[in-house]
């Protein structure tokens, strides 16, 4: 056995070590599976053996399964294949679950997912007492199921309604909570955990479950007999569209709690199983694995870094601009264990921008989550001031002041005189070309767009602009700051908008074009939400204003004058602008926001954009969707974009594309390209050329070349 | 052969709830006394009923395992005369009238006795949930919604306010207590009486005569809690163009919980001659339809249509429509889309005022209808009622 090992003792209470031989975490794979299998054997055939201690090797328990096992499932598994998969899982917990011996799982740090189902199929577990000790089962999330007798056990040992709870919501709990709602027997300090499970185990404790004797049964076994039930399972189902319908999951994993809670315990697996096999053979669970986990690990373990640069340290940071973005800027680099040389043009407008830290340090201290000591150091580490001469010994700067190409050269220039000549310089904007604010630099090599998403404490996602003369020793350090930050980044080439304020324009300006179309705006709002988008393209307009993709329009046509293709909604936007309405903070625009009341659709819409009759709602979902994937490919075919990892990671965390799809290019693979541009085509041939595909996409699409 | 009415009977509507005057009484007798009333009023050998069927919107519990078999032998019926049970939700009552009289014209069968029997009080809602409501996949794929929300969508799609409803509810009240004053049900009615003989209800207990516009503005919509929850997303997945749903009804302009039975005696020529009866009308089309399960509500403007064509007749041949007030939306589109003027429907108000028995309602309805063609004088009435997951189902009848 590679991944284990089974250690005798004495006292007739074995210990089962879990130690992946290749990984860091202990993890289920198939090898794994076989390995657990045969020790539950020996220890099932060995007299010797009275009951088993399972502990991790590792800094945790174990946190689930192979994720990239998940990824490869959609290509390579059938619905038998899946099945089999978690079948053999299944047959895993009930051959330790039937051993005959009671088995303790002692979990160090957290059991997540496969890891927690694992424990689930233990006899008695035991939590380590630690703050950071969670368990749960988060496979909602990545639009799966627990597939290996973790929906079945849950409800059967803390009943339906903790079961649609924590299934439902995937969500991770604490050992106080663990304990009350019985998913977990007892909490320990990590070096006690032996002596009290041995003590457990010496108690001659029923090494027969619940679930496994005769006559047991669920109180829901009567199913909708029971009136309350029913009641439990309509709400919970109409609760489901709360969060949408594009992931599979939830209505799955209801779906085994009701069937599951009337099956004796074996069939009751196997239900599980169906469901699992449907779920891990869909491409949601595919993309959003693919996407929010895979690529974003790599991305953040710096797939994008330049090799054979020197990792670079940062102890002293440059934040110029101390607004709402460099106030962020300032404080997840303090946060970060930097110093801070947080400058505005005066003194109180510095402070004003370090004040933006103290609030977010005193709400994290009201909730409990930050101890006081820590904010104050972490405060500490800021120094607001308006005296350029501090910047001294910075080992990067960010800039962020107004988005004014004059303004930030003059800028440029002051910084470059007092930091020390091999400091690189980011330059924070979502618009401005990096070549063109690099014209202002002495050193353009080591000038470099990072492009922060507000609010920046929130938004995990940083876009590196590389500049046509940035260096590579440049991108990778810009990359090690974003990694100090914790932060995701992508890298992208400078262009007009660069990569996600491009395509995200593409969205807006398609919704608002649908408004002149004549598309009612309640159809263009709900159609958005049912595909996935957390807001319609018209309250998402009020949010961003219409100024902004008004002003890019306009400079794009004092720069390209008749060459510039007007985006899709510029007539609709500039006629509400007109109207005077062009944003909430403008006191309204596609919404009314009467104080105190809910939101609304500007009752004026149907007058000035008469709403037909004659609209398909899908097809304005779909709308929405394809002109963000068609942009984005456009950004890859052109070079903005290197990678599709890239492209599908700005998409989820820069504006939100659904996650079900993975991100824009993942949403064409998930379509099928030669689906995807023959729909295009349609679309074009409704809609306009903006929806033409290019030939290079067409080339991909007869040659069957997916993104992925 | 031609299936013809002989004769019908209702209880009165007891308040459906533990104060309610029929709360002591079983559903079981509440069909019996029906069946004794029939009996005896019309001298009937009842060797000549084939069959009874009683249609419930709940057949559990002590409404379950064909009670219409246990009321014929509780009502003391020949041995020989059978007995069903039928679920279409609120049509159950008429649906069990069309069968008597689909087998009539079938000329299987000379006479049977169809209607409906629910008792709320004691079998409360909830108790039969079924996979529409109950089995997450089903509920979720199906897109169910509580009817109350199926009510306010109508509502909001179709532009009727919350005055149009309650202006509705008004009427209902009104028309219901005119009937009342003048008599208009004491043809049918039967009251109900304890185990020792002492009437308990005479006369519908859930009524409020002399209800106002001002007295309903006071009610909170009921139904937006279901919306808040979950339920308005769904709907918006169907109904995209709805931005929000407007919350117009509430118990005041919605049907009445309450208790009931009514019961349909439904023979061939021949057993009339037979029995010594007057046919009072014939039964000259009936069908049943389902419509989008979401708004739920719509099928009776679609099983009206089909009813009609069935029987080769248009809405203008219809003298009198009666539809079920399960909601004060449902009659208001039902009006708009058919384009029937108020006054020929629903003429001696509804359910709003004087309570929806479910399964029960049906029956009563086709016996209102009778009664008012023959006090008016006048020949056609379609009895039509929405039922749960977007079901309907309509009868046509014509006075002799």
């Amino acid at each position: 056995m590679r991944h284990m090992t089974l250690q005798a003792a004495g006292d007739g209470f074995a210990t089962l070590l879990l130690d992946n031989a290749d990984e860091s975490n202990n993890l289920v794979t198939e090898e794994f599976i076989a390995e657990l299998l045969e020790a539950a054997a020996r220890i099932a055939a060995d007299d010797s053996i009275k009951g088993v201690l399972l502990k991790s090797a590792k800094p945790s328990f174990m946190a689930g399964a192979d994720l990239k096992l998940m990824v490869q499932g959609y290509e390579t598994q059938t619905l038998e294949s899946a099945y089999a998969l978690s079948q053999r899982a299944t047959a895993m917990h009930r051959a330790m679950e039937t051993s005959g011996k009671c088995w303790v799982a002692l979990i160090n740090g957290l059991a997540l997912g496969g890891g927690f189902e694992l424990a689930l199929a233990c006899h008695y577990r035991i939590l380590e007492d630690t703050p950071k000790a969670v368990v749960g089962l988060p496979e909602v999330n990545v639009g799966l199921l627990p597939g290996s007798g973790g929906t079945q056990r849950l409800i059967r040992i803390a009943g339906v309604q903790t079961g649609l709870d924590l299934l439902l919501s995937g969500r991770a709990v604490k050992a106080e909570e663990a304990l009350q709602l019985g998913i977990i027997d007892a909490v320990a300090p990590l070096e006690q955990m032996d002596a009290m499970a041995r003590g457990w185990l010496a108690s001659s404790p029923d090494p027969v479950r619940p679930w496994d004797r005769k006559g047991w049964a669920l109180p829901e076994r009567r199913g909708l007999i029971i009136p309350e039930h029913a009641v439990r399972m309509t709400m919970a189902t109409g609760s489901l569209y709360l969060k949408g319908t594009c992931n599979p999951a939830p209505i799955a994993i209801l779906s085994c709690i009701y069937e599951g809670a009337i099956l004796p315990f074996d069939k009751a697996l196997s239900i599980e199983s169906k469901y699992f096999a449907q779920l891990l053979t869909s491409p949601v669970s595919r993309n959003i694995i693919r996407t929010t986990f895979l690529s974003k690990g790599a991305a953040e373990r710096g797939a994008r870094r330049p090799q054979g640069v020197p990792k670079q340290d940062f102890r002293k940071v440059g934040v110029i601009g101390a607004g709402m973005m460099g106030a962020g800027i300032a404080l997840v680099s303090a946060q970060a264990g930097c110093e801070v040389i947080l400058i505005d043009r005066d003194q109180v407008t510095a402070d004003k921008g370090k004040a933006h830290s103290q609030r977010f340090a005193d709400k994290r201290i009201a909730r409990g989550a930050m101890m006081p000591e820590a904010a104050q150091a972490m405060l500490d580490r800021i120094v607001p001031t308006d005296d350029f001469a501090r910047l001294d010994g910075c080992d990067i700067i960010i800039e962020a002041v107004f988005e004014d190409i004059n303004i930030k050269a003059e800028t440029t220039c002051k910084v470059e005189a007092v930091i020390p000549s091999d400091t690189i310089y980011g330059t924070n904007t979502s618009t401005l070309p990096i070549g063109k604010l690099a014209e202002a630099s002495a050193r353009p090599d080591q000038f470099i767009g990072m492009h922060f998403f507000s609010p920046v404490e929130l938004m995990g996602l940083v876009e590196i602009i590389k500049g046509e003369r940035t260096s590579p020793e440049t991108l990778a350090k810009a990359l090690d700051f974003v990694a100090l930050l914790r932060k995701t980044p992508i890298v992208v080439n400078d262009s007009r908008g660069f990569y996600t304020s491009r395509v995200f324009q593409t969205m807006i300006h398609e919704g608002a074009r649908m408004l002149g179309e004549g598309v009612p705006a309640p159809v263009i709002e709900n159609a958005a939400r049912k595909v996935g988008l957390p807001i319609g393209p018209l309250a998402l307009l009020d949010e961003v204003t219409l100024d902004l993709p008004l002003k890019i329009v306009d400079q794009a046509i004092a720069q390209d004058g008749s060459a510039y293709r007007l985006p899709a909604g510029v007539d609709v936007m500039r006629k509400m602008v007109a109207m005077g309405r062009s944003s909430r903070k403008a006191g309204g625009g596609f919404y009314e926001y009467p104080e105190g009341g809910r939101k609304h659709l500007w009752s004026g819409l149907t007058e000035h954009f008469p709403p037909s009759q004659d609209y398909d709602a899908d097809e304005v979902g779909r709308r929405l969707l394809a002109i963000q994937a068609l942009e984005t490919a456009r950004c890859l075919e052109e070079g903005v974009i290197e990678t599709p990892e890239d492209g599908d990671l700005g998409a989820i965390y820069g504006w939100n594309y659904p996650s079900w799809t993975g991100g824009t290019l993942s949403y064409i693979d998930t379509v099928g390209i030669a689906q995807f541009v023959s729909d295009c085509d349609a679309l074009a041939q409704k809609h306009g050329e903006r929806f033409a595909p290019s030939k290079w996409l067409r080339d991909r699409a007869d040659n069957g070349t997916n993104f992925y | 052969m031609e299936a013809y009415i002989f004769d019908h009977v209702r209880t009165p509507r007891g308040k459906g709830r533990p104060d309610g005057a029929l709360h002591e009484v079983t559903s079981v007798r509440l069909v019996a006394q029906l069946l004794e009333a029939l009996r005896d009023r019309n001298a009937l050998d009842t060797a000549y009923i084939s069959d009874v069927i009683v249609g419930t919107s709940q057949p559990v519990g002590e409404q379950g395992g064909v009670l219409a078999r246990s009321a014929v032998l509780e009502a003391g019926y020949a041995q020989s005369v059978a007995g069903q049970q039928v679920h279409r939700f609120c049509a159950s009552g008429l649906d069990a009238v069309n069968l008597i009289a689909a087998q009539v014209h079938a000329g299987i069968m000379d006479a049977g006795i169809g209607g409906g029997v629910e008792s709320m009080s004691r079998t409360p809602l909830g108790l039969d949930p079924g996979p529409w409501t109950g089995d997450p996949h089903i509920a979720y794929t199906n897109h169910y919604a509580p009817q109350g929300i199926g009510a306010d969508l109508i509502a909001t799609l179709d532009g009727f306010s919350r005055q149009d409803v309650d202006s509705f509810a008004v009427e209902s009240q009104r028309r219901a207590a005119q009937s009342w004053q003048e008599g208009r049900f004491a043809g049918a009615i039967v009251p109900v009486k304890d185990i020792l003989g002492d009437v308990l209800l005479d006369h519908d207990e859930h009524m409020r005569p002399g209800t106002t516009l001002e007295n309903l503005a006071k009610l909170k919509p009921a139904f937006e809690g279901f919306g808040k929850v979950g339920f308005e997303q769904v709907v918006k997945e169907i109904y995209p163009q709805v931005e929000a749903i407007d919350y117009v009804h509430h118990g005041g302009n919605s049907s009445g919980i309450v208790d009931g039975s009514g019961l349909v005696l439904v023979g061939s020529k021949a057993f009339g001659e037979r029995a010594g009866l007057r046919p009072r009308a014939r039964i000259r089309s009936y069908a049943s339809i389902g419509s989008e399960p979401t708004i739920m509500l719509t099928a009776p403007a679609a099983v009206t249509e089909r009813a009609l064509a069935t029987a080769g007749m248009t809405v203008s041949d219809i003298d009198i429509f009666e539809l079920n007030e399960a909601f004060a939306s449902v009659v208001l589109r039902y009006m708009e889309v058919l384009s029937i003027p108020h006054d020929r429907v629903n003429v001696c108000g509804g359910a709003i005022a004087m309570g929806h028995p479910l399964g029960a309602t049906g029956a009563m309805i086709m016996g209102t209808v009778l009664d008012e063609l023959e006090r008016r004088g006048e020949g056609t009435g379609l009895i039509s009622l929405c039922a749960a997951n977007g079901l309907g189902t309509a009868t046509i009848i014509e006075r002799m």
